[in-house]
């Protein structure tokens, strides 16, 4: 295991961001996170990094645990993790021009010398498609899908064990998308690195991520593998998630049942007792309301969902409702 | 380096600022040397008009106004760049590690800092002066401290600012202790509004020195300051108008001047501005 979290909390004051999430990713495994904003998932890539200082839990990184290591004792660690950020626009130091960017971890962890790092980072900017002359620009001076190939080559410099996408994609025009997309996807194949990819979007990470976890209100209510999620998704908030997505086929796209969930997702700073899901759910009953349901896999499987509903033999289906 | 002249030499504003600038220099660094003694006294040409002997007139003692006028730019330069450089030396770590640590530090200072705040900086000043004591060195003292907590407040502020964006959570994820964070990250993305602030400054302060100088808390006379020279001047408003109108001159110039300059600056250093 690269990265192993365990009932991982992380309360801003009265806010329970993240309340009791546990979840794992092996070896060169890509985990697609998934969630409505506010669901705290973008809380747990900044907990993995210790961006942010865990309420309570386990965090895990190949083996050692640094839930509470201090920012000095975590320094020699971060050769291991890197992150790349949301938004292209404020992720780079507008002082330091592309070359100075990518190099920093290098420089930072001292473990090239002055010529390797040129080669390096001349490497390392080919490998994200941005061509040498942009080493001597600054960051206003780039678009923004360029400069999230920038974030990219950043966080991969230090040849990175595990990587944190959070949203990268999201704040790209959707033509952009699909390259920054395909280029994540080469880079993880021919580099290796585990992945704990943070998106809304389930398409997103449809063709990227070996597993997915879906995350609502501080916890994961779903994971499995892939295909299986997007195949015989098991959690009513799954199956609504997967619903709203359009289907680029218009005959189908019309034959397709959507769920609506009503009203918002309920405040992180009282949620709902029992199944958090409840008050949105159109399956819910009267145990929905008062017990909280396990993340348990009743078919022995690898594939956990936390619902009263999914049992042995039964799968719930909110569409029918 | 290159670049930011060239960035710079196009825009008229500040442009102009430095010309105003430099000559401001000139005269406080030169002047004096070529000048006649300020204190020279001439009792046959009291309340002189402006003529080839003397180019801006003499005043009630006979000496020559614009050598009175040279030495103070002498003075006004020190007040101004002395006092202002005292404020940022000392209190940019102060606003950095309030700023940064946050702790128990930051509400200590910022409340400091907002009793301090409450007094115009004027006031303040003129009340410093009278504790430290009327000279040039209390002068530089007075106005240095009374600059104080604005530099703080302004520092600690962008820190906050700054601080909160993704590349310094970027710059810890690539291994970066707190010395590089605060000096390759922080502290130059904070630097505009300082130097912004500074150019601000240094005109207040000059101006802030010839009020002093002209309420008796600065410079003493005889040795010439435009304060001390408005001081005399406005008992021969009608005599010699003339008297007063130099050092006036002088100190809006040089004011203007830093003010333009400042602008320009502030344009040119930030990167984002040379689309």
């Amino acid at each position: 295991m690269i990265l192993r979290i365990d009932n991982l909390v992380k309360h801003y004051g009265q806010v329970r961001a993240v309340d009791g999430l546990s979840l794992e990713i092996g070896q060169g495994e890509v985990l697609g996170l998934v969630g409505e904003s506010g669901s705290g998932k973008s809380t747990v890539g900044k907990c993995v990094l210790r961006l942010t200082e865990p309420t309570s839990g386990t965090i895990e990184l190949g083996g050692r645990d640094i839930t509470h290591l201090s920012r000095r004792a975590m320094r020699p660690l971060r050769r291991d993790v890197h992150m790349v950020f949301q938004d292209p626009y404020s992720s780079l130091n507008p002082r330091f021009t592309i070359g100075q960017i990518v190099a920093e971890p290098l420089l930072r962890h001292k473990v090239a010398g002055r010529r390797e790092v040129q080669e390096r980072v001349s490497a390392m900017l080919e490998k994200v498609g941005l061509r040498q002359e942009m080493r001597s620009r600054h960051p206003h001076e780039l678009s923004g899908g360029q400069r999230q190939r920038v974030g990219l080559a950043r966080a991969l410099i230090v040849e990175p064990k595990l990587v944190v996408a959070d949203e990268p994609v999201s704040a790209l025009d959707v033509s952009v998308q699909a390259s920054v997309l395909n280029l994540i996807t080469d880079l993880q194949r021919d580099m290796g690195f585990s992945c704990l990819f943070i998106t809304h979007d389930l398409s997103v990470v449809e063709f990227l991520a070996d597993r997915i976890a879906v995350m609502y209100l501080g916890r994961i209510v779903e994971s499995g593998p892939t295909a299986e999620i997007f195949a015989a998704p098991r959690h009513p908030y799954t199956q609504a998630l997967l619903s709203a997505a359009p289907v680029a086929d218009p005959v189908r796209q019309r034959e397709r049942r959507r769920i609506v969930l009503g009203g918002d997702v309920p405040s992180p700073v009282d949620p709902p007792a029992g199944c958090r899901f409840h008050t949105r759910c159109p399956l819910a009953y009267d145990a929905c309301r008062t017990d909280e349901p396990p993340l348990r896999d009743p078919r022995g499987g690898d594939h956990p969902a936390a619902c009263h509903l999914v049992t042995a033999d039964r799968t719930p289906d909110a569409a029918a409702q | 380096m290159t670049k930011l002249w060239r960035r710079f030499r196009k825009r008229p504003m500040p442009m102009t600022g430095l010309v105003l600038v430099v000559a401001f220099l000139l005269l406080a660094l030169v002047g004096p040397l070529v000048t006649a003694d300020p204190t020279q006294q001439d009792y046959l040409a009291t309340l002189a008009p402006p003529s080839p002997a003397h180019l801006m007139g003499t005043d009630d003692l006979g000496r020559d106004a614009f050598a009175r006028i040279a030495h103070g730019a002498q003075v006004s330069l020190q007040a101004g760049v002395l006092s202002t450089l005292l404020a940022m030396v000392v209190g940019i770590p102060i606003g950095l590690v309030a700023g940064f640590y946050r702790r128990w530090l930051d509400p200590v200072v910022m409340r400091l800092v907002d009793v301090t705040l409450a007094f115009p900086f004027l006031v303040f000043a003129v009340g410093l002066a009278a504790i430290i004591g009327p000279s040039l060195k209390g002068v530089v003292l007075a106005l240095g401290f009374a600059q104080l907590p604005a530099v703080v407040r302004i520092t600690r502020g962008e820190v906050l600012a700054v601080r909160e964006m993704d590349y310094v959570d970027a710059a810890v994820a690539d291994g970066a202790g707190d010395g590089h964070l605060i000096f390759r990250y922080v502290l130059p993305n904070c630097a505009s509004p300082l130097i912004v602030q500074a150019t601000v400054a240094i005109p207040a302060a000059i101006i802030g020195e010839s009020t002093l100088s002209f309420l008796g808390l600065g410079v003493q006379p005889p040795t010439p300051s435009w304060g001390v020279m408005l001081t005399t001047a406005q008992q021969y408003l009608s005599d010699a108008p003339w008297l007063a109108v130099w050092p006036g001159l002088m100190i809006a110039l040089a004011t203007l001047g830093f003010n333009l300059l400042g602008d320009g600056l502030r344009d040119v250093l930030d990167p984002r501005s040379s689309r």
